[in-house]
């Protein structure tokens, strides 16, 4: 390999200088060009639809004996989400914990050293992509289900009163599952722990909080992260259960408040 | 160009750089030469900013890192081998980076053209080679056509073309009126490559001065002289002022602090016959081995240690040396 002469400024390299939306298209560029991102959605797309597909499928076979008045339809459709939640959780994760596992993070910090730009772009990147996907991957469930379910005439329609609702709800829900996990990701810098604190978050602190009936402790389970953004996926309210828009606003919050202690951390830590 | 000036980083009770002070100036090739451990990369982490001071500051053309509008425009970095993905494409990797600073597409084919990549650049660094990986760390580091070239180690991992490579590129980048900083363990490297050399030894400055002083002021330079009337030509050298060396080996001295024109000349002059007479330099390696010896962290050890533990002496050394 011969040695050329490096390049001399050309004119059209002066004057450069890190802007947001660059910032904002790096991140774009990063997420889709590793080919696990792709697949992780994708799968998630899928199991999405295939569960829409078989639990209604189960629930219309049910033996001769059975009340079908019990059939939640528009939840047995939407039953995917409890395996899209921790796969977008872990997909939001990993599009922080990569950089540090990989050791990209100091190429990406050495190209915007403010470091802020670099997390709020993943935030905005990430949550797009998650929403379009949930949202045909929701609608399609959505769809598949009910078509299912009309066989036994017990199929929900987009008209049907709160059900437009529970499905935007759904697409929110997964989206903040998403960003839950990244902020997490942020905090923690590393994957395996922030799965381990996601799985924790999402399906041990209910199952803890399952034993108690009353106090405080039964209390708070309508606050947890899961518990209180289910409160918005269903067409009635539970009895233990926050209202659908209070339901979604926390699970925001959860968010919101690990991707600021991220971002804090993001600021201060040596990468 | 590079200042640094009383930088410290303290991990825990670990002084991994002591008050460093220094600057780099355009135009050359400065070398950053001291052994491993030295605090070599956590330097350079502290200019680009990954690593904040514990006291002190540096700065990159009279600003810090962080507050540069185009950090990239003004400092190319190489850092340890793997600041890269390894799932994505070289291409990919590059244009990553370059949409940060609204680099044109071109830029990537050219720098990648520039370390011979152009032809994988679409496949995924994780099946590089690590020559390979070093290229395209290059490349990203040239990709903001950098007024600072700040590389960690370049020629780690480089088959022998590879190394002449980066050392033409180094003084090519440098004869542009660039600011090129290199480190290295190895001071033989060094002295092909750099004019001026910055050498730290545990996190403090050694010596911040060119490979012409390093070599001359080390005190191994001494004279080799043989001759069959060595007693009487002791004796006149000593008369003379010189420091003798009493003989290892019968008819041969060696004289400190002369030089080899000056030990002939009183030769001449005595009379006496000469059948050999040679200026012994210190190797660059021996002289830097003397400035850095009380400060390398981790000795290794050639004696029997290796052996006791069943080990090949050389893969205890090797690890060690790492």
């Amino acid at each position: 390999m011969s040695v050329q002469s490096p390049p001399a400024a050309p004119p059209a390299l002066s004057g450069v200088r890190v802007r947001f939306s660059g910032v904002l298209a790096s991140e774009w560029v990063k997420l889709r060009s590793v080919r696990s991102t792709v697949w992780t959605l994708l799968t998630t797309a899928l199991i999405m639809v295939l569960l829409g597909f078989l639990i209604p499928l189960a629930t219309t076979h049910r033996p001769a004996g059975a009340r079908h008045e019990v059939v939640d339809p528009l939840g047995v459709s939407l039953a995917g989400i409890f395996f899209a939640q921790i796969a977008l959780g872990v997909l939001g994760a990993l599009v922080v914990t990569a950089e540090y596992s990989t050791g990209s993070i100091r190429s990406t910090l050495a190209a915007v050293p403010r470091r802020l730009p670099v997390l709020v772009a993943k935030v905005i990147v990430f949550a797009v992509v998650a929403a379009v996907v949930s949202a045909v991957a929701v609608l399609a469930a959505f769809l598949v289900g009910q078509a299912v379910l009309s066989s036994k005439s017990l199929e929900l329609h987009l008209s049907t009163p709160g059900v437009p609702r529970v499905l935007v709800s759904a697409v929110a829900y997964l989206v903040f599952m998403g960003l839950i996990g990244m902020g997490l990701g942020a905090i923690l810098r590393s994957t395996a722990p922030s799965i381990v604190a996601l799985v924790a978050l999402v399906f041990v602190l209910p199952l803890i909080g399952a034993f108690f009936s009353s106090g405080w402790e039964y209390t708070i389970q309508r606050y947890l992260p899961s518990q209180a953004g289910q409160a918005a996926l269903s067409l009635t309210r539970g009895a233990n259960s926050l209202s659908a828009g209070a339901g979604i606003t926390v699970l925001g919050l959860y968010a919101l408040v690990l991707l600021v202690v991220g971002a804090v951390l993001l600021r201060r830590r040596d990468a | 160009m590079i200042e640094a000036d009383g930088l410290t980083k303290r991990y825990g009770d670990v002084l991994a750089v002591d008050h460093l002070s220094f600057t780099v100036t355009p135009g050359k090739v400065t070398g950053f030469l001291g052994p491993n451990g030295a605090g070599k990369s956590t330097t350079m982490r502290m200019i680009i900013g990954l690593d904040s001071p514990t006291a002190g500051w540096a700065r990159v053309d009279g600003k810090e890192y962080r507050d540069l509008a185009a950090p990239l425009h003004s400092v190319g970095a190489l850092l340890e081998a793997r600041s890269l993905h390894p799932g994505r494409s070289a291409a990919n990797s590059l244009w990553a980076l370059a949409r940060t600073h609204g680099l044109p597409r071109r830029r990537v084919s050219e720098v990648l053209d520039l370390v011979g990549l152009s032809e994988v650049a679409g496949k995924r660094i994780g099946t590089f080679s690590l020559g390979m990986g070093q290229r395209l760390g290059i490349a990203a580091a040239l990709l903001a056509d950098p007024s600072t070239v700040m590389l960690d180690e370049p020629v780690n991992g480089l088959d022998p073309e590879g190394v002449l490579w980066v050392r033409t590129l180094l003084k090519a980048l440098a004869a542009e009126g660039r600011t090129v900083f290199v480190s290295s363990h190895l001071m033989s490297e060094m002295a092909l490559t750099a004019e001026h050399l910055i050498i730290i030894g545990r996190g403090r400055l050694i010596a911040d001065t060119t490979v012409e002083e390093v070599i001359s002021g080390a005190s191994g330079s001494r004279v080799r002289v043989r001759s069959p009337r060595a007693v009487e030509l002791a004796t006149a050298l000593s008369n003379a002022g010189a420091a003798v060396d009493p003989p290892g080996e019968p008819d041969v001295l060696h004289v400190n602090g002369w030089t080899a024109a000056q030990v002939g000349d009183l030769a001449a002059t005595a009379g006496l016959a000469l059948h050999e007479l040679v200026e012994e330099r210190a190797s660059l390696e021996e002289a830097f081995m003397e400035l850095t010896g009380d400060s390398v962290q981790y000795h290794g050890h050639t004696g029997h240690d290796g052996d006791a533990a069943g080990l090949p002496v050389g893969a205890a050394t090797t690890e060690v040396a790492r």
